[in-house]
């Protein structure tokens, strides 16, 4: 990175606050800070907006997960010397999120061709939930204007048998399923409707059935159990519906056994996202162009509100104040130094233990945050990534898949999501589709083999050609697979460290609940209690026609 | 369009619709002076499209328009090229207006009426309709707009039926969509369009309406589906004979107006002043056309020849499910004691046909005799009272001969019931699951009930009566603002259970000593609030319904021989209530003491009875001329009492029963003889 061409210095020098990283978390800080008035500088190493939720192209994002998963060799710039005797400098370090990174072509010549058409998620699967947080924030914010959305077209529930059956998320999905019984549909729409009675009860309301205090504390499973929801049921409900990964049915190995209360507020957000927008044909939606398009936005507006934004620049060092070990400043690979009141850094960015040594502890005490945890027994997510010639599901492009915990092989102990996204949504040229799966794993291999497993039920490898004519007799119509990443990535939590926070990495969620709402939190605690975009209405006329498309706006 | 809360208006929208109506009010009035005076200008024109733009309710201004498009009409004569700018006008303010309000009536209509003029192309008018089928799936002007195009255009009734297909997966709750199912598939069953047998195609939508009930069993778009289909499986197209008295194999003993002392217990003894006795017939559904043409009767007894047949029915209407013919036996020379063989045939020529235009197709005949016996003048007997308490012997259950009573559904023979039966069946196997829904039990009843009505074998003959009971007793006590309708529709299956087999109905059969032994069925303290199962009554002479809960007599009208009624302690309101009574003509004893006559004013609305206000013949009538006060304030009574032949009258213990009603039941029936247990000047 030093032969990049030399920046002009940065005028000015001083700012409220400093914003390391565009990835969701990072850009709804920067926008939010901008709109109430502070200024704001927002940094990023990387040519992209979008950090670790950024959409690239194939290349691009094969040397943005290879970059990303060998430490660099500990870059030794010599430290100028300091020109003030105030502040000492403290070196930074880059931690790698990606590990098992894996990426195969099986037909470079046609990417070859198209590789600049592809807009590839890094963290997905990953949709947005039409009631959502960051759906909020976007409108609150303004942010909605940058970006259009188009409906993922059904969900279906997969196992090993290859069929994939639609899950009855709504009336009309349940009236017109032939997988369930009448009876099972019966039991399970008098369910919605008692959620659905839950979420509109008001508290003097003693008419309507409530669920039980008792109930709610209970396990969601065993609720479900008592409502006499066959087993089939119980698993679209809690892997495809409330978006699980634990297989709630075994205590030894699930980590998050989930309340009856948690699961009512799952099924609330999808129940609530099926009904927000009039012209989205479910609960769930993608950005098109991708995934990156998100960040993005936040930070447009954070820049029409003053905003500073520069990409490629890394930081290099933290700068202290020597007798109070209060945070000063960052220096910049430009060698500028830069300061502000707080600084909010990307997950990678950690301290070298060994500069830890020669700290005060009130210096520690500052950057506390930044020093690498113990990442003894924490749970890993494994992603994968296949661009295929055709659909996994003829006439859909759009789909989301679930594989329930043991549905594809008795050892599967977590839920594997696969998202199908199509040339619609201008993620790639238009005779293939994009794939991604992720599952939650204790370690890489665990997770890579539940993502093959996944990938085969679904997908044809392609073969040498000598057997060719055989394999047209044996495979069926499954898609062609023409090009696969994998990889495992940790899961590193946000944490607010007073003037220096460290922001999450992407989560094992299929949507931004999670991440926008520690956001929210984190952003918070660093700012003070202030409301985020409180003074913004979106008055602007939002979306352009759009065919498909799904207009965002309140009503 | 559906379930959005109404909100109240603002201030600034009240300001702005009282702007509008100012603007309305000038518009208007110019428009009616246009109107008035005939003048068809582009000006005036004009100002009908704004008023309509603004207002597609002001209806005047349709039919200005239509005016106005004749009138130019008339004067291009008939260049299509001129024709077509001008209808087109007419659509393009059409589709203004429905942007305006899409359930205005008068638009619809003017554009059907543009439509029918055939000078204007219908292939927009389906993409118009499905762009505003797609706002509000359930509108019922467009879906009949739809009808109206499809014909228009030929569009195939499958294309339709698939077009229902896909609206009612996209939201099932759409009764419109249901319904034009219906209507698509009647006709395309009616026709035995290609694969549209019903045998095939029912139990086929059986099965798509189960999704909707079983998904949600509280949308009520899908039951009307499933009673539709229920109807189409149950009821056989052509009418049928259900029951006839005298029926077949039967002996009957006629005699003359003194009746006969002590007849053969065995057989039903008919006595009659007039020298007639009834032939009834009972069909399935409402049939015309019942005449000496379709029905030929063979008998020994003289001056049949033209029999007059009388549909039964409280309408004046033509149809009607019950036909009577009065047949005479007492001819001029004396025939002493013998006994005749009477043929009753129907159907073998065409002319009897249901009231939705099915023939009477099957042709069958009946057979039974009549025995008539000269007696002995006995004037005493008739100056007996009748009490109701004692005087009655329990009928001999072993007796063979109550079957000849009573026809059991053999007339249904040599219908294809097999694939009804088996819907019917799979129908019962599915609801049973859903028998935790107040639906799915009613529904569960009523395919029970459906059930029974098509089983002919004996042995498993009623075997679902009690269940079916027990299902109305759960709804009653679950669903309590429909309780009368359960309660209804328990007495409907329970006299069906009494009347499904001879052993049961024996139960609660007599005969009654003191009045030649006339057969007499006891149907008292049995909390019936309605009455059925009349068709395998019809050879009852007494009947004891007292201590129930009967609101009205409808149904009893088919029960011609009947002498004796007993309806105390009833809730009978109104002696409109009576009304169906004044078709018995045998009726000679009559008590409805302790009822609620008189307590609440007569709802008109509910009985269809004469109204003292349309009546001509009144001034004709003597009671009338001699007491108009009391015939307008006792109207109802007056108009039932007045056509029966009463001898004993109970009304005490009602409201109405006072001394003043008394004396005007007297005038109104001068030959009673019995007026609440006294006779009347004691």
């Amino acid at each position: 990175m030093s032969d990049l061409p030399p920046y002009p210095p940065l005028d000015p020098s001083n700012y409220d606050l400093i914003v390391v990283g565009t990835g969701v978390s990072e850009s709804v800080s920067a926008a939010a800070a901008s709109s109430s008035g502070s200024s704001v500088l927002h940094l990023d190493p990387n040519p992209f907006y979008g950090s670790h939720f950024a959409a690239l192209s194939l290349p691009d994002l094969t040397s943005f997960l290879h970059s990303n998963s060998v430490s660099p060799p500990p870059s030794s710039p010599p430290i100028p010397p300091s020109n003030s005797h105030e502040l000492i400098s403290v070196d930074l370090v880059h931690r790698s999120l990606y590990s098992s990174v894996e990426i195969s072509s099986f037909d470079s010549e046609i990417l070859e061709e198209h590789s600049r058409r592809f807009n590839v998620d890094l963290c997905g699967p990953r949709v947005v939930f039409c009631a959502d947080e960051s759906i909020n924030l976007m409108l609150k914010s303004g942010a909605n204007n940058y970006v259009e959305f188009k409906s993922i077209e059904a969900s279906f529930v997969g196992d090993s048998s290859g069929e994939l059956r639609n899950v009855p998320d709504s009336r009309a999905a349940i009236f017109k399923s032939k997988s369930l019984t009448l009876l099972e549909k019966n039991l399970l729409m008098k369910f919605f409707k008692l959620v659905q009675s839950q979420l509109a009860k008001s508290d003097d309301d003693t008419t309507t059935v409530k669920i039980s205090e008792e109930d709610m504390e209970s396990p969601f499973v065993d609720f479900l159990t008592k409502m006499r929801l066959p087993p089939n049921i119980k698993s679209i409900i809690l892997y495809a519906i409330a978006m699980l990964d634990y297989d709630q049915d075994n205590m030894e190995t699930c980590r998050h056994l989930l309340k009856t209360k948690e699961g009512i507020d799952r099924l609330a957000l999808y129940i609530k996202s099926m009904g927000r927008f009039s012209n989205a044909l479910g609960a769930l939606i993608y950005p098109i162009y991708g995934q990156g398009e998100l960040p993005q936005a936040f930070c447009r507006r954070a820049a029409v509100k003053g905003c500073v934004y520069v990409l490629r620049m890394p930081i290099t060092a933290l700068l202290l104040d020597k007798e109070t070990g209060g945070y000063k400043g960052v220096r910049l690979a430009s060698g500028q130094e830069i300061f502000s009141q707080k600084l909010i850094l990307d997950p990678c960015i950690n301290v070298g233990l060994e500069s830890l040594s020669s700290l005060t502890d009130q210096q520690n005490e500052t950057l506390r945050v930044l020093v690498p945890k113990a990442m003894i027994n924490k749970e890993k997510i494994a992603r994968g990534i296949c661009v295929i010639r055709g659909s996994v599901k003829s006439d859909v492009s759009n789909a989301l898949i679930v594989y329930p915990p043991k549905s594809l092989f008795p050892e599967q102990l977590t839920a594997i999501r696969v998202l199908q996204l199509g040339s619609g949504l201008a993620v790639c040229p238009a005779d293939m589709h994009v794939l991604y799966f992720s599952t939650l794993c204790k370690n890489d291999d665990q997770g890579i083999k539940a993502l093959l497993s996944a990938m085969g039920n679904l997908i044809r490898l392609p073969v040498p050609e000598s057997d060719s004519v055989v394999e047209n007799v044996t495979c069926e119509a499954k898609p062609l697979l023409l090009w696969r990443a994998l990889y495992v990535q940790e899961l590193v939590k946000g944490e607010f460290g007073g003037v220096i926070s460290s922001m999450p990495s992407p989560d094992e969620n299929l949507n931004y609940k999670e991440t926008v709402e520690s956001a929210v939190k984190l952003y918070e605690q660093i700012m003070g209690s202030e409301e985020l975009f409180k003074e913004e209405t979106s008055l602007e006329n939002t979306t352009e026609e759009n065919e498909g498309g799904v207009e965002i706006d309140e009503n | 369009m559906h379930g959005r809360p109404r909100k109240a208006s603002k201030p600034e929208d009240e300001a702005a619709s009282a702007a509008k109506a100012v603007k309305l009010r000038s518009l208007q009035s110019q428009f009616m002076t246009y109107h008035h005076e005939k003048i068809y200008t582009k000006e005036a024109i004009e100002l009908s499209t704004k008023l309509l733009e603004i207002n597609p309710e002001a209806y005047t201004a349709w039919n200005y328009r239509k005016l106005a498009v004749e009138d130019s009409l008339s004067r291009i004569g008939p260049d299509p090229n001129l024709v077509k700018p001008i209808l087109d006008e007419e659509l393009r303010v059409v589709e203004n207006a429905l942007k305006q309000n899409f359930k205005s009536y008068g638009a619809w209509h003017h554009r059907k009426w543009v439509l029918s003029k055939g000078h204007s192309s219908t292939g927009n008018e389906l993409k118009l309709l499905d762009k505003f089928q797609k706002l509000d799936s359930r509108n019922f002007h467009a879906w009949n707009y739809r009808r109206f195009v499809v014909e228009l255009t030929n569009r195939s009734e499958q294309d339709e039926l698939q077009y229902t297909d896909d609206m009612i997966n996209n939201n099932f709750s759409n009764y419109s969509a249901w319904h034009n199912r219906s209507v698509l598939l009647s006709s395309l069953l009616a026709n035995r369009a290609d694969g549209f047998m019903p045998e095939k195609r029912i139990p086929d939508e059986f099965e798509i309406v189960h999704q909707a009930i079983f998904t949600d069993p509280d949308d009520q778009s899908g039951w009307f589906y499933h009673l539709w289909l229920l109807d189409q499986t149950v009821n056989v197209e052509s009418p049928l004979l259900t029951s006839s008295w005298p029926s077949h194999g039967s002996s009957v003993i006629l005699s003359g107006a003194g009746c006969l002392n002590g007849p053969p217990s065995n057989v039903t003894t008919f006595c009659s002043e007039t020298g007639s006795f009834p032939l009834i017939l009972y069909f399935d559904q409402a049939v015309g056309g019942v005449s000496p043409l379709t029905v030929t009767i063979d008998s020994e007894l003289k001056g049949n020849e033209n029999l007059v047949w009388e549909p039964i029915s409280n309408k004046s209407s033509q149809v009607s499910c019950v036909w009577v013919a009065r047949l005479k036996y007492f001819s001029s020379q004396p025939c002493g004691s013998k006994d005749h063989k009477v043929k009753v045939r129907l159907g073998n020529s065409p002319g009897i046909v249901s009231s939705r235009g099915y023939n009477f197709s099957a042709p069958y005949e009946f057979v039974f005799t009549v025995h008539v016996q000269d007696t002995a003048e006995d004037s005493h007997s008739q100056e007996s009272i009748v009490s109701w308490t004692d005087g009655f012997e329990l009928w001999d259950a072993q007796s063979k001969d109550l079957n000849s009573l009573f026809t059991l559904d053999q007339l249904n023979n040599g219908i294809d019931l097999k694939w009804r039966q088996a819907a019917i069946d799979s129908e019962i196997e599915c609801f049973r699951l859903l028998a935790d829904s107040k639906i799915g039990k009613l529904t569960l009843a009523r395919l029970l009930m459906a059930s029974e009505a098509m089983t002919l074998d004996a042995a498993v003959k009623g075997v679902y009566y009690e269940e079916i009971l027990q299902l109305y007793n759960d709804l009653m006590a679950l669903d309590s603002s429909h309780h009368q309708y359960y309660k209804n529709e328990h007495s409907v299956a329970f006299l069906h259970k009494v009347t499904s087999s001879s052993e049961s109905l024996s139960r609660h059969l007599f005969r009654y000593r003191d009045m030649n032994n006339l057969v007499c069925l006891r149907l008292n303290k049995l909390s019936l609030s309605r009455i059925a199962s009349v068709e395998k009554l019809l050879f009852v002479q007494m009947l004891d319904l007292s201590h129930n809960e009967l609101h009205s007599t409808e149904g009893l009208e088919a029960m011609q021989l009947l002498s004796c009624l007993n309806l105390s302690h009833n809730r009978i309101r109104s002696f409109s209530a009576l009304d169906s009574l004044r078709h018995v003509k045998q009726l000679k004893v009559l008590d409805v003491s302790h009822n609620h006559i008189g307590k609440h004013s007569v709802d008109t609305t509910r009985y269809l009875c004469s109204s003292p206000l349309s009546n001509s013949d009144w001034s004709q009538d003597g009671v009338r001329g001699q007491n108009p006060g009391l015939v307008t304030k006792y109207w109802d009574a007056y108009f039932v009492l007045r056509d029966l032949n009463l001898k004993q009258l109970d009304i005490a213990g009602n409201e109405i029963a006072d001394d003043e009603f008394s004396s005007f039941v007297l005038q109104v029936v001068p030959k009673l003889v019995w007026l609440n247990g006294q006779k009347p000047g004691n």
